[in-house]
């Protein structure tokens, strides 16, 4: 199958801004779909609201564009009912993590085998430029017109923290490493978080000044560092990319299977 | 001989064993009172049958995964109380836009707010018809028996089936924690609406939301061989998102017409001395037993009283209200807020000036007496 092959091509153009990073995630999780040779119809794709929610519409699988924030409780629905097909959770930071966040870390809790992806642009940027959960101290937005004084999530300690099995970062810029870690994320049993930091040039990049969408991404490629690297020592405000966490654990529909065995034994 | 057959149990017991008469596959829930029970029992008897339960972590998320399971081709239900259910609104209406078959029980507990957990109240039924935002229609049924409980769950599976949308059950408090004989029907008594699936085979393009001339919509189980998109924005036939006008007028349409045109399909309601009476009493749930004790017991000293039993609450069947109550003097609509089917029952009559209302409203269940001490002062026999 080709990448094309994939995409819902009556459904084009999409509506992302030009220069928007959202494309490029849509680009590397297609590929980590080609490379695991998967079959259509054995993926789901589940969103939420906003810019990265429209993901869905774009890819030939089947496809459930939810409500603001609920798309893993919607996912935990369809995975129960039919655990064998492979769940993708494509969100943006304010879908994921503002209206979201509960259903993020009782997804993550219950270790279900999912793959929740977080396009973190900083920003709500459907409705125009409003602070997110994500935007961080000091940054501005059209609700935080002096300044914002919301700190941040740091999306990794918060996905580790609630439990997920798989836990991993990329960026935009690095597309071979984000198809490879959506690779590895995809086949982990479990509830894998993949955080991608994801420029938003018209909102984000323009009221915090931060250039054009190669600006951005040049950004991201300055101020990453692989996990665990000396740099990141030497200086601690490098943000830190690559997978955190990897750990076998009891995955929640196959131990509800073992429930249904045990309640069936009992009634015999 | 002990008759299996025959339970002495509670309301919500008798919700649980009409969902498994019908087929539930799958349970998402959250605990609440008075609804919980529910969630208990079926987290029990659910794997049991190789169903699935689980507890979410609030109503939303509850909501969410029985849409989420149902379009997997499972039969889904969850069950909530006023809080929940006003947590559940969001995504009841995004059930209702894509279409996918869920059974929600609100089992009515005393509101606004926290309001009066452990005793009863009626007082969602316009929350039921109009807790969602944007214009649309909705099935809301109630029961005031076990025996019905059993039957009306049975049958809100039945209709969200045919019809393809949420039914909500609409119990209360005193029904579901009630306890009273239920005899199981047999497995084949009573008939069962299974999923309309599509016909259109691999390869073919199937159009998951064009309606059949009959208005239907076939549908494909997620994880089967065609892929679509379900969408709570305003969708073309493809399940893609539109903002032609024809294609937003036409979809709101198809859903408000699927339901309003079969509002007497829909209708179910019982009737006690209609034929004669004089005096009318209206009620539903737990008040209609009390309204049915009443005529019970005036009936014999002389009273035409009679009363119309509604069951389907929404869509309102204002032709047949209309019809029973003709040749009546006085209707008098006995219910537990502050007269939520007294409206809709004003709105249905001709002459609405013989349309009185017999309520409570302090968290206490209406009583006979409360009901004769009303109707004296109706018929202009003093207080």
């Amino acid at each position: 199958m080709t990448i094309k092959g994939y995409i819902r091509e009556r459904f084009f153009p999409h509506i992302w801004c030009p220069g928007c990073g959202h494309g490029i995630v849509l680009n590397s999780l297609l590929r980590a779909i080609e490379k695991l040779g998967m079959s259509k119809n054995e993926i789901v794709v589940v969103s939420g609201i906003g810019c990265s929610s429209r993901i869905s519409g774009y890819v030939d699988f089947h496809t459930l564009h939810t409500i603001h924030g609920r798309a893993l409780a919607f996912a935990t629905g369809v995975k129960m009912s039919r655990p064998e097909l492979n769940l993708i959770v494509p969100m943006g930071d304010g879908d994921a993590l503002a209206i979201g966040g509960n259903h993020f870390i009782h997804a993550a809790r219950r270790n279900i085998d999912m793959t929740a992806i977080v396009m973190n642009n900083r920003i709500y940027g459907m409705t125009g430029g409003q602070y997110s959960p994500l935007s961080g101290y000091g940054t501005l937005a059209t609700t935080a017109p002096y300044t914002n004084i919301d700190y941040a999530f740091d999306t990794v300690e918060l996905a580790k923290a609630a439990g997920a099995s798989f836990v991993a970062r990329s960026t935009t810029y690095h597309v071979q490493q984000l198809a490879k870690i959506l690779k590895q994320a995809i086949v982990h049993e479990g509830f894998s978080v993949v955080e991608v930091l994801s420029q938003c040039p018209t909102y984000f990049g323009r009221k915090n000044r931060k250039g054009t969408a190669a600006d951005m991404m040049e950004y991201y490629k300055n101020n990453t560092t692989p996990v665990g690297s000396k740099a990141k020592k030497e200086n601690p405000d490098l943000i830190e990319r690559g997978v955190f966490v990897e750990k076998e654990m009891l995955e929640y529909c196959r131990e509800y299977d073992k429930i249904i065995e045990r309640a069936m034994k009992g009634r015999t | 001989m002990k008759n299996q057959n025959i339970k002495f149990i509670q309301g919500n017991e008798a919700c649980v064993e009409g969902a498994l008469y019908a087929g539930l596959d799958f349970f998402a829930g959250y605990p609440i009172t008075p609804s919980t029970e529910i969630a208990e029992l079926l987290s029990y008897r659910l794997p049991q049958k190789g169903g699935k339960f689980i507890q979410m972590e609030d109503e939303i998320a509850s909501m969410g995964a029985i849409i989420g399971a149902s379009l997997t081709g499972s039969k889904v239900m969850t069950a909530t109380s006023g809080p929940g259910f006003s947590l559940m609104q969001e995504a009841l209406g995004y059930a209702i836009m894509t279409e996918i078959p869920c059974v929600i029980v609100n089992v009515q507990r005393g509101g606004p707010s926290t309001g009066i957990p452990t005793h009863v109240s009626q007082g969602d039924v316009y929350q039921a018809r109009w807790g969602t935002h944007g214009d649309h229609a909705i099935v809301t049924i109630t029961a005031s028996s076990h025996q019905d409980v059993f039957q009306t769950t049975v049958d809100a599976f039945n209709i969200s089936e045919t019809y393809r949308t949420p039914v909500i059950l609409l119990y209360d408090e005193v029904i579901g924690h009630m306890r009273e004989r239920l005899v199981l029907p047999k497995q084949g008594e009573l008939p069962l609406v299974e999923r309309l699936r599509t016909s259109v085979r691999e390869g073919v393009d199937y159009h998951p939301y064009l309606p059949r001339e009959d208005g239907r919509l076939p549908m494909s189980d997620f994880g089967g061989v065609h892929r679509y998109n379900v969408t709570g924005l305003f969708h073309d036939m493809w399940g893609f998102p539109s903002d032609n006008p024809e294609v937003v007028h036409d979809l709101i349409r198809h859903l408000v017409d699927k339901i309003r045109n079969n509002v007497n399909q829909i209708a179910r309601f019982k009737e006690y001395y209609l034929k004669d009476a004089k005096c009318i009493l209206i009620s539903y749930g737990s008040s209609a037993r009390s309204a049915r004790h009443v005529v019970e017991y005036l009936r014999p000293r002389g009273e035409k009283l009679g009363l119309l039993e509604l069951q389907t609450l929404w869509p309102f069947p204002h032709d047949i209200v209309n019809e029973k109550c003709v040749n009546a003097k006085h209707i008098v609509v006995v219910e537990m807020n502050m007269g939520q089917i007294l409206r809709e029952v004003k709105r249905a009559v001709e002459r609405p000036e013989r349309v009185f209302m017999a309520n409570r409203i302090d968290g206490v269940f209406i009583t006979p007496k409360d009901i004769r001490d009303i109707l004296r002062v109706i018929q202009g026999k003093g207080v």
